[in-house]
């Protein structure tokens, strides 16, 4: 009688009956052509049967779980447009933070649906194959109802209408844009490390807590209710990345030092991309959750250490860039929003300086920095805009040939200079924002020569709307840059005075006031 | 801070994204899936080329033969966006488990005839494989295609047949026999009969051509195979032994239905473009089908023995009359 054998599978052997079950190797054609990518990158798998599934979900379940987490989101997404859900956030403000956001995330998110599909595609492991591909479609999920959930924002306020156009034109989206960009033409293995274990293991956290409880402190629920629903799809993105490394190290003694390599680079590149994460929890939230500054110490240097604690067995260091970015959690939002403070035409988002209780909160939380260095900067420049002299910095900015972010942070351990490396190679000199920057370029010349320099291309002509003639001998690039990134006027510049600001105190008074 | 709006009716600054507005020819509301959607995919600017395959752009309009001005003319008619999706499947989901509860709670599997039961999981339970191979190659689709609008239609679609090919797992269970799994594994690796459908997938592995693959697996392949065996060989069983297998197949069924309709349009729009375009897809379709139908006369032989030529034939015609209305002559 074996007539119950199949029902006393345990979670596991069913799991394995409902993915790997299903694989074979392939013998009419080689397995190395049908999975051509796995070796180039000089990772060494011996047994794709080692790998531990980090979760074990089939489809049917995966819809099940979904469809009830999407039907209740778009509920409360509907409900908050209809009653006008954009009129209770804080102040108007916080739209600057959405557009921020839908420029910055919602592309990224696409780059990882197609980066997980092709990873999907190429691990031979059944195991980890069905598990890039879960977190590809998550991926897509992501993306959309980010774009969803901000749509009706768009209706209301200005900067937002471009996103789509913008993000792979505008400077400052360059960075993230490099960062996807990076690590999908990469191996699948350095996936995996770059975004699977750095972005959304390491750095998650940091990058999607703050903007979910500054969502919720800002009142605005429609990008809450967003968050908190892709949370449970991180958690399980976040196994996988830690699972990744973990069979990588334990497969071959020789894929350590890559890893490592890997570790190093991703760590630093997503940390310069947080800046302007940062910068948003330090200045663009009206109401805010807490700094950066002990986000940072909260998300990184505790868990982080925790994490690569954990990994010291394999041999795993903590990431060389680590004592920098603690040194730099002090300074690097302020001088991000001074950055882009002073560049008021080339923004879809406003700026403002911090009124006086926002800036002594920032005497507060940066007690070592605030008072020394920034300051005295935001005195002077509120002074300047009260004569009239609002500061607007038309130079082109010098980019990071690796990060691509504009060279504007400090020389470690001299806060009064800017930091500033260069090299050479064929004959050409290239600019670093930092050493962990030029290391990683000195690693890969041959792939970081091709960055993508938006100043440099717009020098070139290259940023020219269609129709202009480029050629012509009163081209001047500078005229037609606006254009190109079908930026709004009306989006630009000080928050104060803009039409944002107006319509909705106008609005909010109406839907208050009898 | 609570704050209590009144209803109050504001007149929106505009009603769409400045990319949809542009693609409508005006700025009205858009909807959800084209907000998903639309040109949402970077088409320059691109930092560096992928290192493993330098001859290409990250996305690359040139990975296929097929030629389109708008990528995003490829649109779903289903208008599928990963919510719309999950939702219709999330029901699908649920329907498929009533069934196994039903099968399970009446006994319909312990009760069914042994012959029919042999017999039917000797053809059903190696398509699990089939739709494996499908999964990764749907995969390929949405990783290397062109444009959000097929690359999210090939991603469900990819995530699908992972889920067909755990159905077919379920069924082997429902019929508690590990056995029966076991050795069907055995057949799609060693049986002649299955050799050249294994031989014809593990090829389409290969394909580089991620428009071509699509056309080879999901519009001929599944085209034939799904016709053939969810339709016809249910009807067989249904007709000889009663209708578990039917009830227990019905995702298949119901997802074959829907997701032609998707191919279909792609097909149709594709042809449409250009009579390059035109040519090249009857082109694919003609050699792919041939070793199609040559890959699953042994499939046809083990589930419907004499009528097999007759039974394949319809299933081709079918095809045929599909690619017909995609205005695509053979
Ligand atoms: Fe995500
Ligand atoms: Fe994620
Ligand atoms: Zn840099």
């Amino acid at each position: 009688m074996d007539m119950k054998v199949a029902k006393k599978l345990g979670l596991k052997e069913r799991y394995t009956l409902m993915t790997r079950d299903l694989a074979w190797d392939t013998t009419y054609q080689p397995m190395d052509k049908v999975f051509p990518q796995v070796t180039f990158e000089g990772i060494k798998i011996h047994d794709w049967d080692k790998w531990e599934d980090p979760f074990r979900l089939t489809m049917d379940a995966y819809w099940k779980y979904q469809a009830e987490k999407e039907r209740k989101l778009y509920a409360i997404l509907d409900a908050f447009n209809q009653n006008n859900g954009h009129l209770s956030v804080t102040d108007a403000r916080y739209m600057n933070v959405l557009k921020l956001f839908l420029g910055s995330t919602p592309p990224l998110e696409l780059m990882a649906a197609r980066g997980f599909s092709m990873v999907g595609r190429q691990m031979v492991g059944a195991g980890p194959r069905v598990a890039c591909q879960m977190q590809a479609v998550d991926e897509y999920r992501h993306f959309q109802t980010q774009i969803h959930s901000i749509s009706n924002y768009n209706k209301f306020y200005n900067g937002m209408d471009e996103f789509a156009h913008q993000q792979s034109r505008m400077w400052y989206l360059s960075d993230g844009k490099s960062f996807f960009d990076d690590a999908i033409t990469a191996g699948p293995f350095e996936f995996m490390v770059a975004i699977g274990f750095a972005f959304e293991y390491v750095l998650t956290n940091i990058l999607f807590v703050p903007f979910i409880s500054g969502a919720a402190y800002n009142g605005d629920m429609a990008a809450m209710t967003v968050g908190f629903s892709a949370q449970s799809d991180e958690a399980r993105h976040m196994t996988l990345g830690l699972e990744c490394i973990k069979f990588m190290l334990e497969q071959d003694p020789d894929n350590l030092p890559i890893v490592q390599r890997w570790i190093d680079k991703w760590t630093w590149r997503g940390t310069r991309k947080l800046a302007s994460v940062g910068m948003m929890m330090d200045y663009m939230l009206p109401k805010r959750i807490m700094s950066f500054k002990e986000a940072w110490e909260i998300y990184f240097e505790q868990n982080g250490a925790a994490l690569f604690t954990d990994l010291a067995r394999y041999g795993i260091t903590v990431p060389k860039c680590f004592s920098q970015t603690i040194e730099e959690k002090e300074h690097v939002t302020h001088q991000s929003w001074i950055g882009f403070y002073m560049k008021p035409d080339a923004t879809p988002f406003h700026t403002w300086i911090p009124g006086k209780e926002e800036l002594d909160w920032l005497s507060e939380k940066y007690p070592n920095t605030f008072d020394k260095y920034y300051r005295p900067v935001y005195e002077f420049l509120d002074q300047q805009e009260k004569t009239g002299n609002r500061f607007n910095n038309k130079t082109q900015p010098m980019n990071c040939q690796v990060c691509v972010s504009t060279i504007k942070f400090n020389e470690p351990g001299d806060p009064m200079s800017t930091c500033f490396r260069e090299t050479r190679y064929k004959g050409e000199k290239f600019h670093f924002c930092s050493d962990h920057c030029k290391d990683i370029f000195e690693h890969e010349p041959e792939k970081y020569v091709q960055t993508y320099i938006s100043s440099h291309q717009g020098l070139q002509g290259n940023c020219a709307p269609e129709g202009v003639d480029v050629n012509a001998p009163d081209f001047n690039p500078g005229d037609h840059i606006a254009d190109y990134w079908k930026l709004d006027k009306r989006a630009t510049g000080d928050f104060n005075g803009s039409e944002d600001q107006k319509n909705f105190a106008a609005w909010r008074d109406q839907a208050t006031k009898n | 801070m609570q704050i209590d709006l009144r209803t109050v009716s504001i007149t929106p600054l505009r009603q769409t994204f400045g990319h949809l507005a542009r693609r409508m020819g005006a700025d009205k509301p858009a909807s959800r899936y084209m907000e998903a959607t639309m040109d949402l995919q970077p088409v320059e600017n691109f930092h560096y080329r992928p290192t493993w395959e330098p001859q290409y752009d990250i996305f690359d309009a040139t990975r296929t033969k097929i030629v389109m001005k708008d990528w995003y003319a490829l649109k779903d008619p289903r208008q599928y966006y990963y919510g719309t999706w999950t939702l219709a499947r999330g029901r699908m989901q649920e329907t498929a488990e009533g069934d196994f509860d039903l099968v399970d709670e009446l006994g319909l599997a312990a009760a069914y005839p042994d012959a029919g039961k042999d017999h039917a999981l000797s053809v059903f339970l190696p398509l699990r494989h089939v739709a494996w191979a499908s999964n990764l190659n749907n995969g390929y689709v949405s990783a290397y295609g062109y444009g959000i609008a097929i690359t999210q239609a090939a991603c469900y679609a990819s995530m699908d047949q992972l889920g067909v090919a755990q159905y077919v797992t379920r069924l082997g269970m429902a019929f508690n026999d590990l056995d029966a799994l076991a050795s069907a594994k055995n057949a799609w690796l060693n049986g002649q009969e299955w050799q050249a459908l294994r031989h014809w997938v593990e090829d389409l592995m290969v394909e580089k051509d991620w428009f071509a693959l699509m056309v080879a697996q999901d519009f001929v392949l599944d085209g034939l195979l799904y016709p053939l065996i969810y339709d016809r060989f249910n009807d067989k069983l249904n007709d000889t032994y009663g209708p578990v297998f039917s009830m227990l197949t019905r995702f298949q069924r119901e997802w074959f239905g829907e997701t032609a309709k998707w191919m279909d349009s792609i097909l149709k729009v594709a042809a449409a473009e250009s009579p390059e375009n035109k040519a090249v897809l009857a082109g694919w379709i003609n050699t792919f089908r041939e070793r199609a139908v040559n890959a699953l006369i042994p499939i046809a032989e083990i589930a419907f023995g004499d009528t097999a030529g007759s039974e394949l034939d319809d299933a081709v015609q079918q095809l045929h009359a599909r690619a017909a209305k995609a205005g695509i002559a053979l």
